[in-house]
Order: structure tokens, then C-alpha cells, then sequence
């Protein structure tokens, strides 16, 4: 098997700079944002978006972070083994806002559905968008990221590691079980 | 997990994953929508051979909070009355798609029975059986002790180096039992106290200390003090000489109440017999966590269900 490199963690961290101010771009600053990420690395990703926007535009109202868990909501649970769920934290209510959700690697889409679903039990956001580090292609859901940190075309037999310090001690971005033929 | 008999069974991985799980339910009950989707069209049977209103509706409300179909079956009026056996009673429930029932039973050992028959593919969950194990009610306590001690910080945590002190009818208490394997497993020292009366012939096995003296187990400044209640429907023989005897020499009264160390705290598992075991004083201070016990019962119940009821269970 062959493991290939695609994003090191200095392009990890140009992409989610770059994520952070596309997030401002679109929602004319921090005003109601609320940044949610999506459980294990999702989580770690939103917090780093929201220090970033915290940086850009220290003037602006603390932009709100958590995490959102979607295990109960998920269509496979009657086919895969018991799934642990991971805490949910909805930092106070989410009517009317902007909500992100983040997510380390965006494929079938079905994790977003799931998401989507979950969110509605806490609240109505105004508007939901996705941010996503790696868009690997795939989907089998009418579903899409607005704010892509790259874009990597696979085929289903590959595997993408995402290794986030705050969870696995470092950071890289990898294809495994590529070539083939 | 396929089915939940016994805490004893229980490693300290499962029990602290169910805990883990169970403080995610909790938080379900402070949002806007107060309902998983999760268990969408299963059924779950809630099977009760024995009265109990307290412990029928606390699965039934977790039942009903991961989105299942409740099933209520009790023994009263039921085709039980009529003389069905329990082979019986357990097919018809698998002919009509049951995916989970949760069983109370007189006897010791008929959730074990179900488990194990073939009779019916569903999860088995003990509610209670005979004077042999409780397990949620246990998980619950554990869940309770856990919550108070280590507040948002206790995911992932055991209960080690707590001690805890058990108070009543040893002899009959499942609750006790399931306590003291669960306590034992979680890292928790329990002290059991009661009349000699009421403590089985032989507790060699047993990983607990016994004694007979409440007052000097009162000194000692348990962290947990866990009143049981005395069951008058398994009063059945001279045990103590009359109940004002019992309560004297046994019951958390107001002096032992005030007496007790100011971080303990005071469990009961319900229903209380206020003035029997247990003063209105200590079952409505502070201290007392017999409220919270009946909410995180269903955040127990919810994990449980939600272990035994989701993934494939072909694959087990």
C-alpha cells in the first residue's frame, strides 16, 4: 500500500485561514456566527476557524463555537456495529443564526444529512453552510461544501487519513491504496 | 452488547462507556426538540411480571425518547393470569416483532432464561428479577454518584476510592446486589449495614465489608450513604420486631441526618417510606439525590436501550 502526502500541516493551516476569511466574506463579518464542528476532528477544525476569525476581526463579537454530534442520527446504524457517540455542545441557542458546520473530509454527504437533521432538534439557523478541509468526491446525497479547503479527486478504494494535532499528535493530510491497477 | 442481565457481568469499559453514553442522553432533555431519531421503528416491550410504576415508566419514557414503539405488558390481567408460561408469553412477543424487552420478574434468573432460550431474538434487558440483580438501577446510582463528585467532568471517569454505604435489607435487595458488583467494578468501596437479620447466610464471596451499626458507619463519613427500602412484600417472616424498631436503630432519622459529614450525600431508589428508613428531613435537603436518581434513570435507560437496540445484531 502506498501512502501519499497531499497537504502538510502548513497547507492545513493556509486552508483554514483562507476557509476563515472566505466564512467572514460571505457572512459580512462575525455577527451571529456559530461555529459547529462535526465529532472526532471536525471539532478541532471548527475551534482552530473560530481563533482564526477571532484574529482577523478581534472587534467582533466573540463568535461562538462547539461540536455536533450526529451518531443518533445516522441511516446506517441498523448495519455497522454499535456506534460510541461523542458530547454535543450548542453554545447557547441557534435560532437565527449563522451556523458552520465543519468537517474533516466531505464523501457520501450522508454525515451532513445526518448533521442537518441533528440541527434542527436544537434550533432554526438562518442560514447552515458547510466547510469541509478535503472534498474527496463520491457523493450519493444532493449535498455540497461552500468552503473547501481542497479538493481531491479519488477513487472509492483509496483511503484519506486526516491527522489533526489535537487528536492524533500530528498533522498531515494522506491517499492510502492508490495506483491500482 | 446483546443484552443486559447483571452489573456483575459488566467489565469496567462497558459500564464506563454506558455512563459515557447515558451523559449524552442527558443533555438530550435540555434541548429544544427533546427526541433521537434512533430507534425509528423498533419495538420495545416492557414485560412486567411484578408492580412497578416507577421503573415501567422510566424505560418507557427512554423508550420513547429514541423514537421507539412502547409495548406495555403487565402480568395483571394479561393472559399470564390465565396460566401462560414464559415460553409462551415470549413467542408471541417475538411473533409480533418485538426488538427489545425489557423483563421484571419474581423470580431470580428469568431474564437469564429469556436470554437464552431461543424462544425470541430480541434484546433482553433486566428491569429486575426476583432478589437476584437490578442493573439499571445500579447504573443509575453510579451515574448519579459520578455526576455529583465530578460534575461536567465525568465522562470517561470510574467511581475509585468512593465509599459507599448500603443501609437496609441486604437479604432481598437486588438493588444492593447489582450496586455492589457495579460499585466494586467502577472502583467504589462498599460498606453494607443491616440488621443480621437481613444479610444472606454467606457473604464470603461477596467484595464488601458488613456490618450491623449504622451510628458507627454514620462516623465514619461514607461519601455515599444509600437507604434501601424495606419491602414489605418480602416481609415474610420475624425479621425485626416492628418497624419503629427498625427505624430506630437502622433509619437515616434526623440526628444520624445531622450527624452525617457535610459532603456526603443521601441515596434512595425509590418508592421512599418516609419515616421508616428515611427522614423527610434528609430525603428533602440538599443532599439528598433521590430527585436526580429518577432523572438520570431515564438517561441510563436511553444508553442501554440505545447499546442493545442499534447496530447489527446479526453480527454479535
Amino acid at each position: 500500500m502506498t501512502e501519499r502526502t497531499v497537504l502538510t500541516q502548513a497547507d492545513i493551516t493556509r486552508a483554514l485561514t483562507r476557509i476563515s476569511h472566505e466564512i467572514l466574506e460571505s457572512n459580512r463579518g462575525a455577527e451571529n456566527l456559530v461555529i459547529l464542528g462535526i465529532p472526532t476532528r471536525g471539532v478541532a477544525l471548527a475551534q482552530r476557524i473560530a481563533e482564526i476569525i477571532r484574529r482577523i476581526e478581534p472587534a467582533s463579537a466573540a463568535v461562538r463555537v462547539g461540536s455536533l454530534d450526529v451518531t443518533m442520527y445516522r441511516d446506517d446504524l441498523a448495519h455497522t456495529r454499535t456506534r460510541t457517540p461523542a458530547p454535543t455542545q450548542v453554545p447557547g441557542s441557534i435560532d437565527g443564526a449563522t451556523v458552520v458546520l465543519v468537517d474533516d473530509v466531505l464523501y457520501s454527504g450522508r454525515t451532513i444529512r445526518a448533521a442537518l437533521d441533528a440541527l434542527g432538534d436544537h434550533g432554526r439557523p438562518r442560514v447552515v453552510r458547510l466547510a469541509v478541509l478535503v472534498d474527496r468526491g463520491h457523493r450519493e446525497l444532493p449535498i455540497r461544501a461552500d468552503f473547501v479547503g481542497k479538493n481531491l479527486p479519488t477513487a472509492s478504494h483509496e483511503r484519506i487519513n486526516v491527522h489533526v494535532t489535537e487528536v492524533d499528535g500530528d498533522e498531515f493530510v494522506s491517499i492510502e491504496g492508490g495506483a491500482e491497477e | 452488547m446483546r443484552h443486559l442481565l447483571s452489573t456483575k457481568s459488566l467489565t469496567r469499559d462497558e459500564a464506563i462507556t454506558l455512563l459515557d453514553i447515558a451523559e449524552d442522553m442527558a443533555d438530550v432533555a435540555n434541548r429544544e426538540v427533546k427526541k433521537l431519531p434512533t430507534l425509528r421503528g423498533k419495538t420495545v416491550v416492557n414485560l412486567f411480571f411484578e408492580d412497578s410504576t416507577r421503573t415501567r415508566i422510566s424505560f418507557e419514557a427512554a423508550a420513547k425518547r429514541l423514537s421507539a414503539d412502547v409495548i406495555n405488558f403487565s402480568a395483571k390481567g394479561s393472559s399470564v393470569s390465565k396460566g401462560e408460561s414464559l415460553k409462551d408469553t415470549a413467542q408471541t412477543l417475538a411473533a409480533m416483532g418485538a426488538d427489545g424487552v425489557v423483563i421484571r420478574h419474581p423470580a431470580s434468573g428469568a431474564p437469564q432464561v429469556l436470554a437464552g432460550s431461543g424462544w425470541i431474538d430480541a434484546g433482553i434487558i433486566n428491569a429486575g428479577d426476583g432478589t437476584h440483580e437490578h442493573p439499571t438501577q445500579a447504573l443509575l446510582d453510579a451515574f448519579t454518584i459520578r455526576r455529583r463528585l465530578h460534575g461536567t467532568a465525568s465522562r470517561g471517569r470510574g467511581l475509585d476510592g468512593v465509599t459507599v454505604t448500603i443501609v437496609g435489607d441486604i437479604l432481598h435487595s437486588r438493588v444492593a446486589r447489582s450496586n455492589l458488583w457495579l460499585l466494586d467494578t467502577l472502583g467504589a468501596q462498599v460498606t453494607f449495614i443491616a440488621p443480621p437479620t437481613l444479610v444472606p447466610a454467606d457473604t464470603s464471596a461477596w467484595p464488601a465489608t458488613i456490618g450491623y451499626d449504622l451510628d458507627a458507619a454514620i462516623d465514619a463519613g461514607p461519601d455515599v450513604v444509600m437507604m434501601l427500602r424495606i419491602q414489605a412484600e418480602r416481609m415474610n417472616a420475624a425479621f425485626f420486631p416492628n418497624s419503629r424498631e427498625y427505624s430506630r436503630r437502622w433509619g437515616l432519622d434526623d440526628e444520624r441526618f445531622a450527624r452525617l459529614s457535610s459532603h456526603s450525600i443521601v441515596m434512595h431508589p425509590g418508592p421512599m417510606n418516609r419515616g421508616l428508613e428515611i427522614s423527610s428531613a434528609a430525603a428533602d435537603s440538599e443532599r439528598s439525590t433521590v430527585r436526580e436518581q429518577v432523572a438520570n434513570g431515564v438517561s441510563v435507560r436511553m444508553a442501554a436501550l440505545y447499546l442493545l437496540l442499534s447496530g447489527d445484531r446479526e453480527e454479535h
